[in-house]
């Protein structure tokens, strides 16, 4: 048994049909570790976490939890938890019992299980809202109403499909900060899906870049970021430029670059399209001559000490260093 | 359930046009038509003893319902007022567990789901007297005797089956998928999945199909006519009384019945407004 990973993926598919939802992926997610699932829609991350949660079979290949094959079980036997993207709470019942039902249905006694549900709901800072039914929440509420619901199970691992994204933008980065406490709190593993690149880079050890039905990147966000290895990851999480350079496509982050005169280094001429004030950076984006798009992130000072406006022409420097090979496709 | 649209007090006054008037007199026209006659007969049910069925009203007396209950008249009203109600909750109880486990079958679609959704609303539009003729034909021609609880109960099914899955099929449509999933997460059996989650989540539109099953039965005719056998339902009992003889406790006994409806309906809105109070249209939107 090797328990230095949490979660193990062995070469799993889902197959709907004639459709391949998931291909063949393999990931290895270490113990107590924070792991994004990141990708545009329809690329395969929720089915890839339904399926660590047993909500959808698998078609081939084997999922492992703590190094104990769990592909054929239910959902109860596998030690995971999950948080529903609408949260799933039940309509009809109190947030304690809500809390408590998985208790309930283990036939622990109702003293006992109340006890226990006040607890949780004390973790998430939810114990005045016992009495209350769901409707009468708000979404962050509802949200860790939903966390504690899954927490009391005691998961190893706990699934959070899309947790932020019923939440208005401010809610989100106060609950994202949360769930990372948490995370580090309680040192389970949390495998969190989202389509949101801010979201993953700001809470993950490990941040999973799927496409297609395919992990195209798995890594630390700071490697992805630094090193996008195509152009696919490098468009997606964004702020890159990727541009052709003398041995085939090239990204370089759009904070390294400058706007200025063609010098030693490498260059590309092109036309100001736009102008974003971003606050303490300024972004300008460029129509490039080879008929690309490009844009510079430029600290304020810098940009209103020599500023351009949009039909500008603009030449786009960077240094060699900066920039970076991919793989092509 | 109330529908209504925004309220637009003061911003502009405008004047109604004439449309609004005819339309307006229209639709009271068309309740005086629909009310009024029950109305007639809600007030002659208190015709006083020497008084006929018609107007004017000689005074006002009860007597009319104690007739009701007072043995040794031709018709029994009490008994197939029983019968009615007994075989009114049977197929009102075979009704809601059909439609319930079909409302939830047919979430998915299965090889051949379609014909079989057709075949079952399909005895919707078949013409209810010959259904009824064609039950009891069949049981003359299988020697078996008709009855109310054979082949009336069958007749009556024919007719709430359908009713019922379509309006099963209706709630059953505003049920978040998720939910049970969530339940299985938290290790809840199939059986316990039913019993904590779906069923109680369903409960309104349960008692809903109920009472509609409940009430298509309590008045059916047609079908019932003719597999009834020896003993009448209410309504069977009334056609008969008409036929034979006039008197105000014919009234008296609509008027009862229709108390007796109101009063049902009235229990089962409050039932369902507390249960949807606790919950609410927040949840639904998910």
């Amino acid at each position: 048994m090797d328990s230095r990973f949490d979660v193990e993926l062995v070469s799993v598919s889902k197959r709907y049909g004639t459709t391949l939802a998931v291909d063949a992926i393999s990931l290895r997610i270490p113990a107590a570790s924070y792991c994004c699932l990141l990708g545009p829609s329809g690329c395969g991350k929720t089915t890839t976490l339904r399926m660590i949660a047993g909500h959808e079979a698998i078609s081939s290949g084997d999922i492992l939890i703590r190094g104990e094959n769990v592909s054929d079980l239910a959902p109860i036997r596998r030690g995971t938890a999950m948080m529903f993207q609408s949260y799933a709470l039940f309509p009809h019942l109190t947030c304690l019992d809500n809390v408590a039902f998985s208790l309930k249905m283990r036939g622990v006694g109702k003293a006992e299980r109340h006890a226990k549900a006040r607890e949780f709901l004390g973790l998430v800072q939810m114990a005045d809202f016992a009495q209350r039914m769901p409707a009468q929440l708000s979404g962050g509420q509802q949200q860790r109403v939903a966390l504690a619901r899954a927490l009391i199970m005691r998961p190893k691992v706990l699934l959070l499909d899309e947790p932020l994204s019923a939440l208005d933008p401010f809610l989100r980065i106060k609950v994202r900060e949360e769930l990372k406490r948490l995370q580090r709190e309680l040192s389970i593993t949390f495998i969190h899906v989202t389509h949101s690149q801010d979201e993953a880079m700001a809470v993950a050890d490990m941040m999973v870049v799927m496409q297609d039905g395919h992990i195209r990147q798995a890594g630390s966000p700071r490697e992805v970021f630094e090193r996008p290895v195509s152009p696919f990851i490098a468009r997606f999480i964004g702020s890159h430029n990727v541009l052709n350079g003398p041995d085939g496509l090239i990204a370089v982050r759009a904070d390294r670059c400058r706007l200025g005169v063609p010098g030693d280094g490498p260059f590309v001429n092109g036309r100001v399209t736009a102008v974003e004030y971003q606050g303490a950076m300024v972004r300008v984006a460029m129509a490039t001559d080879p008929g690309a798009e490009a844009s510079a992130l430029v600290p304020d000072r810098e940009f209103y000490a020599d500023p351009v406006g949009p039909g500008d022409p603009a030449t786009l420097t960077w240094a060699e260093h900066d920039a970076h090979a991919l793989m092509d496709a | 359930m109330m529908v209504g649209g925004p309220s637009r007090a003061g911003a502009v006054t405008e004047r109604r046009p004439w449309t609004f008037y005819a339309l307006g007199a229209l639709f009271l026209a068309y309740m005086a038509f629909l009310y009024g006659p029950m109305i007639v007969i809600y007030v002659l049910s208190f015709q006083g003893e020497n008084g006929g069925v018609t107007f004017p009203m000689v005074g006002t007396s009860l007597t009319w319902f104690a007739d009701i209950v007072k043995p040794g008249q031709m018709a029994n009203i009490p008994v197939s007022f029983s019968r009615s109600v007994a075989l009114a909750s049977v197929v009102s109880l075979l009704t809601v567990v059909f439609s319930v486990a079909a409302g939830l079958g047919f979430r998915r679609r299965f090889p051949g789901s379609g014909v079989v959704f057709y075949l079952a609303v399909a005895s919707l539009v078949m013409p209810s007297l010959l259904v009824g003729f064609g039950i009891g034909m069949g049981f003359q021609f299988l020697g078996l005797d008709t009855s109310l609880f054979t082949s009336a109960l069958g007749a009556q099914l024919t007719w709430t089956l359908p009713f019922g899955m379509f309006a099963m099929f209706a709630v059953v449509n505003r049920f978040n998928r998720s939910w049970e999933e969530a339940a299985a997460d938290l290790g809840a059996s199939a059986f316990q999945r039913l019993r904590y989650i779906t069923l109680p989540i369903l409960l309104p539109g349960i008692l809903g199909v109920a009472m509609g099953a409940f009430t298509l039965s309590y008045d059916e005719y047609a079908r019932t006519t003719l597999t009834i056998g020896q003993n009448n339902t209410l309504p069977l009992e009334i056609y008969a009384l008409i036929s034979s003889a006039t008197s105000p406790t014919l009234f008296a006994i609509g008027t009862l019945t229709t108390g007796g409806s109101f009063l049902a309906i009235a229990i089962t809105l409050i039932l369902v407004m507390r249960m949807q109070r606790r919950r609410s249209a927040a949840i639904l939107k998910a």
